[in-house]
């Protein structure tokens, strides 16, 4: 429509039954219909299982966002959709394994930098290591790319979760 | 309170009863054999046995369209679910209530590329308002009841209910609809009655308002077309409808302008560009609607009232969204109006009837006549003045003679116009003919064809023989893809690649061949007599209507273009191409 509007990046967090083949509604919603997905992830959170959590991390204008929450809404398994960045403060965090294949002066330097951003060793031989790192997913995207000039990289990322601060649950 | 024990197949029937649904469309295979079994051993329960599982999605369509009730299908795995897809895929265009069984191989057998296994929950998906896969015998009643609530409620559309053959055998446990109470789903019906205030002033502030109405008013229901009338009346506004709208206001109201879009008429397209206010109720802002986006209704204000959240500002932003059931906004709306004892501002209304009067002078569905040739638009005038007095349903396939039906045809009743819209699937009318004829035994029902669409299910022909449904199937036989015809003319320079209808079967001959009666007319002179004797024969009719095979439908906004960039016949498509953006467009 007004090809001017600004692109926004929005997280979505929608509750959904955990019945078989509602990712695949979800997922086929945003093929079919265009929309971008950055990231998607998923997770029965409920104290029975009986409701899943899906957290998207989409972008489009302001129109495309309305439209995409709207239709994930209209979903029948659907129970409640939030889009958390447009309801307030919220967190995100997301979780990185990245193993680095490198041996003198590149390992050591591996280490050097897994320390300053404070990420686990999770795997260790005598020529790699696999590094496990949390937080937002630029601080993920900065540690990745530091550590892709060391040497041969494999990337393992969950993609992001959100919640809103404060005391109101869901 | 004990039963008897119910097998899964059983329980399908049952529940299909305790619905109200009294007839069920369909065809059997390996997959649904136990549903077919329980059939056999009931009466409440009628089944119409199409030539083909697409002729009976569309039939349920019909069906459901010309009553307002669920169309039931019923259906074999594998190919069965298959041929359906292209009805689900069109009621779920048009926003028809259907529920859709099909049979499936047994639970152990899924995944295993088993006879006849497909993955019709997969292949539904993107089709279906929902869909289900019953795995459990216990959730199987309860199920059915929740498709069925699915399929009707808020915006209406198709569900399949897929169903493994060991299911069908398995005793399973029977619950009744009004114990089915869904988890999530619950559209809103009552409009925000601050926004409804709102809508009320504006409304009452325009100067030039136009009222758009669309297929929500005919789903929602016939209070919903009074309602609709009522407030069309009241406010005196310029009223036009969508293709999925007519009947919603009685075609012969002053206030109406004729259906709106590609091939709507000049007032109606006019009036949407230069209007101040359009009122959108039960529409979709569609592109056959709209034209080019970026000049549509450019000076107005717009208000959309929709029962489907995601309808309102998908295409067009509007300045205020009510979503809603029709009925139930309409009816605040009213109540708001009279309560304020509002009224719109009489001299500049009376000045935009006067503008929109001159448009209406151009008469821009009138068409040269000819004593030797039958034109197509002709044939269907006459056909509407000899048949406008019955009780008359008209069906009809897709092309020239689908735009022709809805320019000539005028329906003062909702339900009487069964045609598909969104998806525009030749082979439509015939099977949906055959539903709506089931539902209304009595009325006259006529498919308007063209001679290409109808051999897209022209066995459904049998069905109409087997139950002796007196169909009629129109021809409007153009011996040429009409429509397609006319885009290559159009946009391609006069190449008729592969559009010409060649080695057309003899008409009267097939429908004799079939059990039916066969009528033909060849000059304008034999049309009344035809159609007469059509009306007179209690039995499935095909009328072959030879008509010009070069006549083009028009008006037409051609793809691209604006409201206001109308063309008006063969003499105008010289003076405006059509832009290089058009072109890429359908
Ligand atoms: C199933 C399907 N295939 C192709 C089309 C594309 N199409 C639209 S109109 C048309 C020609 C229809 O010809 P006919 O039934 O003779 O109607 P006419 O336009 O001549 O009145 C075609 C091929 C379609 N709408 N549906
Ligand atoms: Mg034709």
């Amino acid at each position: 429509m007004n090809n001017n509007a600004q692109i926004e990046r929005h997280t979505v967090a929608v509750l959904v039954d955990n019945e078989p083949g509602v990712l695949a509604r979800v997922i086929g919603l945003f093929s079919g219909r265009g929309y971008n997905i950055e990231s998607l992830t998923v997770s029965a959170v409920s104290e029975d299982e009986s409701m899943s959590r899906i957290t998207i991390v989409t972008s489009g204008t302001p129109m495309i966002i309305e439209q995409i929450k709207a239709q994930l809404d209209r979903l029948v398994p659907v129970h409640e959709v939030h889009d958390l960045t447009a309801e307030g403060a919220h967190i995100e965090r997301e979780i990185a394994l990245v193993k680095v294949v490198a041996g003198g002066a590149e390992r050591r330097e591996s280490l050097r930098i897994a320390d300053i951003f404070k990420a686990a060793v999770a795997d260790t031989t005598r020529e790699s290591f696999v590094f496990s790192l949390t937080g937002k997913p630029e601080k993920l995207d900065a540690f990745v790319e530091l550590m892709r000039g060391l040497g041969k990289t494999e990337v393992a990322r969950s993609g992001v979760v959100g919640i809103a601060r404060g005391a109101k649950a869901l | 309170m004990a039963r008897e024990p119910m097998n899964g197949a059983q329980v399908v029937i049952k529940a299909l009863i305790d619905q109200g649904v009294d007839v069920v469309f369909g065809y059997p295979g390996g997959a649904v054999l136990p549903i077919y079994d329980a059939l056999f051993k009931q009466n409440q329960l009628r089944h119409i046995l199409v030539r083909q599982e697409g002729g009976a999605v569309h039939a349920a369509e019909g069906y459901a369209r010309s009553t307002g009730k669920v169309g039931v299908v019923l259906v074999t795995s594998g190919p069965g679910a298959t041929n359906a897809v292209t009805g689900l895929t069109d009621a779920l265009m048009d926003s028809i209530p259907i529920v859709c069984l099909t049979g499936q191989v047994p639970t152990h057998l899924i995944g295993n590329d088993a006879f006849q296994e497909c993955d019709t929950t997969g292949i539904t998906r993107p089709c279906t308002k929902h869909n289900y896969l019953v795995k459990d015998k216990n959730r199987l009643a309860q199920t059915l009841h929740e498709a069925f609530y699915i399929a009707r409620s808020g915006r209406p559309g198709p569900v399949v209910v897929d169903l493994p053959k060991d299911i069908q055998f398995a005793e399973c446990p029977y619950v009744g609809p009004s114990n089915v109470v869904h988890k999530t789903y619950r559209p809103q019906i009552k409009g925000d009655r601050k926004a409804i205030e709102q809508a009320v002033e504006m409304i009452a502030k325009a100067k030039r308002p136009v009222i758009y109405g669309g297929g929500g008013i005919i789903n929602s229901g016939p209070a919903a077309a009074k309602l609709f009338s009522e407030f069309v009346r009241m406010t005196g506004a310029p009223t036009t409808l969508t293709l999925m709208g007519l009947g919603a206001l009685p075609a012969t109201d002053e206030r109406y302008l004729g259906m709106l879009g590609m091939h709507g008429t000049y007032e109606a397209n006019m009036a949407m560009h230069d209007c101040d206010l359009m009122l959108c109720v039960g529409a979709r802002f569609d592109d056959r609607v709209t034209g080019r986006l970026d000049a549509f209704s450019p000076g107005s204000k717009k208000i959309h009232i929709d029962i489907d959240r995601t309808s309102i500002n998908k295409n067009v932003a509007v300045d205020l969204g009510i979503v809603g059931d029709v009925a139930h906004v309409l009816e605040d709306m009213i109540k708001v109006w009279k309560a304020g004892q509002k009224q719109v501002d009489k001299k500049a209304v009376a000045a935009w009837w006067k503008k929109v009067d001159e448009w209406r002078a151009r008469d821009c569905l009138k068409f040269k006549t000819d004593k030797k040739i039958i034109k197509p638009q002709y044939a269907i005038q006459r056909l509407y003045e000899l048949t406008r007095d019955r009780e008359t349903y008209i069906t009809t396939e897709v092309g020239q003679h689908q735009m022709w039906a809805a320019q000539h045809y005028r329906f003062e009743k909702p339900n009487r116009w069964m045609t598909s819209g969104g998806l525009g699937t030749m082979g439509y009318g015939l099977p949906a003919a055959v539903g709506v004829q089931i539902a209304h035994p009595d009325a006259l029902v006529v498919d308007i064809a063209g001679e290409a669409s109808i051999m897209m299910n022209i066995q459904e022909i049998a069905t109409a023989v087997q139950y002796r449904l007196p169909v009629k199937i129109f021809i409007i036989n153009n011996e040429y893809m009409g429509m397609v015809r006319q885009w290559q003319e159009l946009l391609h320079g006069g190449r008729y690649s592969e559009s010409y209808s060649a080695a057309l079967p003899d008409f009267v001959k097939l429908a004799e061949a079939f059990g039916a009666v066969g009528l033909r007319a060849t000059k304008p002179s034999e049309v009344d007599d035809v159609i007469g004797e059509m009306i007179a024969v209690n039995r499935p009719v095909i009328v072959d209507i030879a008509v010009d095979q070069k006549e083009n439908c028009f008006p037409m906004i051609p793809s691209g273009a604006a409201h206001n960039e109308m063309l008006f016949g063969p003499d105008d498509e010289a003076g405006k191409p059509v832009s290089e953006e058009g072109m890429v467009l359908v």
